[in-house]
């Protein structure tokens, strides 16, 4: 066993480099040019997390009941409106697939999105919901330049219309080619624009966000109050500093 | 009313009570030692908030930690859902899980300048030799405090980074595979390895923190405070035995160092209400995920204010079939620091009467600290590892040939007394 985790360090410390030059050398990220603050963004984010992403992936840490109260819905439109399975409003977002079929279908459980804003940042969120491409070599017939063979299917292709992958040839200096996914171009459209499509991504990555971090927006508005507060009560402290210090010679 | 029986100002039945409790417990006399006639010297500047800044910061990790422990659970099953327990679910959850996480980086920071305050006026030689001394003990155990406490949200970098940096105890020959189990108490990083850290996080080390910390003001009101010009007050009396550049430190220095703590909490507010994450320094992306012994996280780096070490760790190459070099000069450097008071041979204490070699010496000190930390935060290659090998032999130099070079560096001077 001690064996075991020595080889777990050392295989991390090899793959290491390998892992920080692939993420350096990536796909570029879009930026989200989300705002947790925008109530409306996060409205329709919230309704297009429960219609194209709660059927596979969970928010586990997310209850029903803050969405509602942090998004300005009452219970009604709550139940009406995001909730359709099984849960009570004071459960966190839980998918109905079960892990087992969802293990058995992808090979993998999707992951719960509770916290993907933090973990992988938003700009990832974003750029990965745009960045799927038709690829016939794939099961699901799609591919996604962001996270390379994902197993999860193209499932806003209704929506955004399929893509293309570019590639480009380059000639190494030792001669060899090789290609490389250099955009994506569009293809067969769908039901939307490819504007409305950018924010209809921009909504679900703006709801994301809040997800991650439920208090940001509170934190932010709360923070210039204190801010505030703070250097009056450090002009004071200076005051009653110099006040003192007056016969200090 | 007789003189030290009662506290100033008080009257009537408060003074009574005031001289009850002075006859069973030296409550004025405390006081009066510490606080309202220890005299200070006058002339203390920027760099002398740092003292008090830290042990504010200490208050404020105590108070949060308490809080906190009140909702996390020390388990592998269970910590990281806890901590978003408190992030989400728990009143002001967040804003005490902000205050602390930021609270354990401003620590270093406001150790950090603390102790190059030290070195910039000499505040660690004679006689405060063990004042320094105690002052290392402290950055010790807080480095062990910030360690065990970086394990507990069970992140992926928890994990990973509690991995890498236990596993460095293994590189030692003989015993090493025989340590790193004893101290993870398992054959890898588990619940076993958490519950322990937690118990060494909330309840051992912040006991042992306390007691130097005592110790250290101890210490420094025996012989009393160094100040920028590095020369000792109390060899400057007055008539009443009162050192003439002396002032109480109540209530001169209680109102001032009010004033540096309501600046240092704008900066460490403005830090926790708008960057908490500071860019992944002080909360790093991978350990929003949970811990995963299956997949490590692209870049495993510590927190920032051990990179330095780390640094120099992977600076020195494998050396006769084993790693312990890098491991032996990461501990030789903490070490070493220890002996500063004894290094340091100047006829002067404050660089205000140093000579060049010593100013340019402990300039390039302080920018190859910030460089291998620096270079600890990237991924091991050049030109980082260049620039963490040169970093490491300058630390090193400063500190070994400190005896030689302060010896034949030229000095000005001290004045007989104080100046602003």
């Amino acid at each position: 066993m001690v064996k075991r985790a020595g080889i777990l360090v050392a295989v991390a410390a090899l793959l290491w480099p390998l892992a920080a030059s692939a993420a350096a050398g990536g796909y570029p990220l879009q930026e989200a040019g989300t705002d947790v603050g925008n109530l409306a963004s996060l409205q329709r984010g919230a309704r297009n997390f429960v219609n194209y992403c709660l059927g596979c992936h969970s928010a586990e840490y997310m209850r029903y009941s803050q969405v509602a109260e942090d998004l300005a819905l009452t219970e009604f439109e709550l139940r009406e409106s995001l909730m359709f399975t099984t849960s009570r409003i004071y459960d966190g977002m839980l998918t109905s697939m079960p892990a087992v079929q969802a293990r058995i279908w992808f090979g993998n459980t999707p992951p719960d999105l509770s916290l993907i804003a933090r973990s992988r940042g938003v700009d990832y969120v974003y750029t990965f919901m745009k960045s799927f491409y038709e690829d016939p070599s794939r099961p699901t017939g799609a591919n996604n330049a962001v996270l390379a063979n994902t197993v999860m299917p193209h499932v806003l292709a209704g929506l955004q219309g399929g893509q293309q992958p570019r590639y480009e040839t380059t000639t190494t200096r030792d001669g060899r080619q090789i290609q490389h996914l250099a955009g994506l171009d569009p293809g067969a459209p769908g039901e939307m624009s490819a504007a409305e499509f950018d924010g209809f991504v921009r909504d679900t990555a703006t709801f994301l966000e809040y997800v991650s971090e439920p208090a940001k927006a509170q934190r932010r508005s709360l923070g210039v109050w204190v801010v505030l507060y703070l250097l009056m009560f450090m002009a004071l402290a200076y005051f009653l500093k110099k006040e003192y210090w007056k016969d200090v010679k | 009313m007789a003189g030290n029986e009662a506290a100033p100002g008080a009257t009537g039945k408060l003074a009574a009570l005031g001289a009850w409790i002075d006859e069973r417990f030296p409550m004025t006399k405390l006081w009066k030692e510490h606080v309202a006639e220890y005299y200070a010297p006058k002339n203390f500047n920027f760099w002398y908030y740092f003292g008090s800044l830290a042990l504010f910061v200490l208050v404020l990790q105590i108070f949060t930690g308490i809080f906190l422990t009140m909702s996390y659970k020390p388990s592998a099953a269970e910590a990281f859902g806890s901590v978003e327990y408190i992030m989400r679910d728990v009143e002001w959850g967040w804003l005490i899980r902000y205050l602390h996480s930021t609270g354990a980086s401003a620590f270093f920071i406001v150790v950090y300048l603390h102790m190059f305050r030290a070195l910039l006026y000499g505040s660690h030689r004679k006689p405060r030799e063990l004042l320094w001394l105690f002052g290392m003990l402290i950055y010790l155990v807080l480095m062990a405090a910030a360690f065990t406490g970086y394990l507990l949200p069970w992140g992926n970098m928890s994990y990973w980074g509690a991995q890498v940096i236990v596993s460095l105890f293994g590189a030692f020959p003989w015993i090493g595979d025989a340590l790193v189990e004893w101290i993870r108490g398992d054959y890898f990083i588990s619940d076993i390895t958490l519950n322990r850290f937690f118990a060494l996080h909330v309840v051992a080390l912040p006991l042992v923190l306390i007691f130097l910390v005592v110790a250290h003001i101890l210490a420094l009101h025996e012989v009393g405070s160094n100040n920028p010009d590095g020369i000792e007050i109390k060899k400057t009396k007055g008539p009443d035995g009162i050192p003439l550049d002396g002032i109480p430190f109540h209530p001169y220095y209680t109102v001032k160092d009010i004033y540096g703590i309501g600046g240092f909490l704008v900066l460490f507010a403005a830090a926790v209400f708008f960057a908490p994450e500071m860019g992944g320094l002080f909360l790093e992306a991978a350990n929003f995920e949970p811990a995963n012994p299956l997949l490590t996280p692209e870049h495993i780096a510590p927190v920032w204010y051990f990179t330095p070490y780390y640094a120099m760790l992977r600076a020195v190459p494998a050396f006769a079939g084993t790693q312990v070099w890098g491991v032996l000069v990461m501990f030789a450097a903490i070490l070493l620091l220890f002996f500063v008071p004894w290094l340091d041979r100047a006829p002067v204490k404050s660089i205000r009467y140093r000579g060049p070699i010593y100013k340019v010496a402990l300039l390039l000190f302080a920018a190859a600290f910030i460089m291998l930390g620096y270079c600890g935060l990237q991924p091991a290659a050049q030109p980082y590892t260049a620039l963490s090998v040169i970093g490491t032999v300058y630390y090193f130099a400063f500190l070994v040939l400190m005896p030689w070079y302060t010896r034949i560096d030229s000095h000005k001077p001290e004045p007989s007394r104080v100046k602003w």
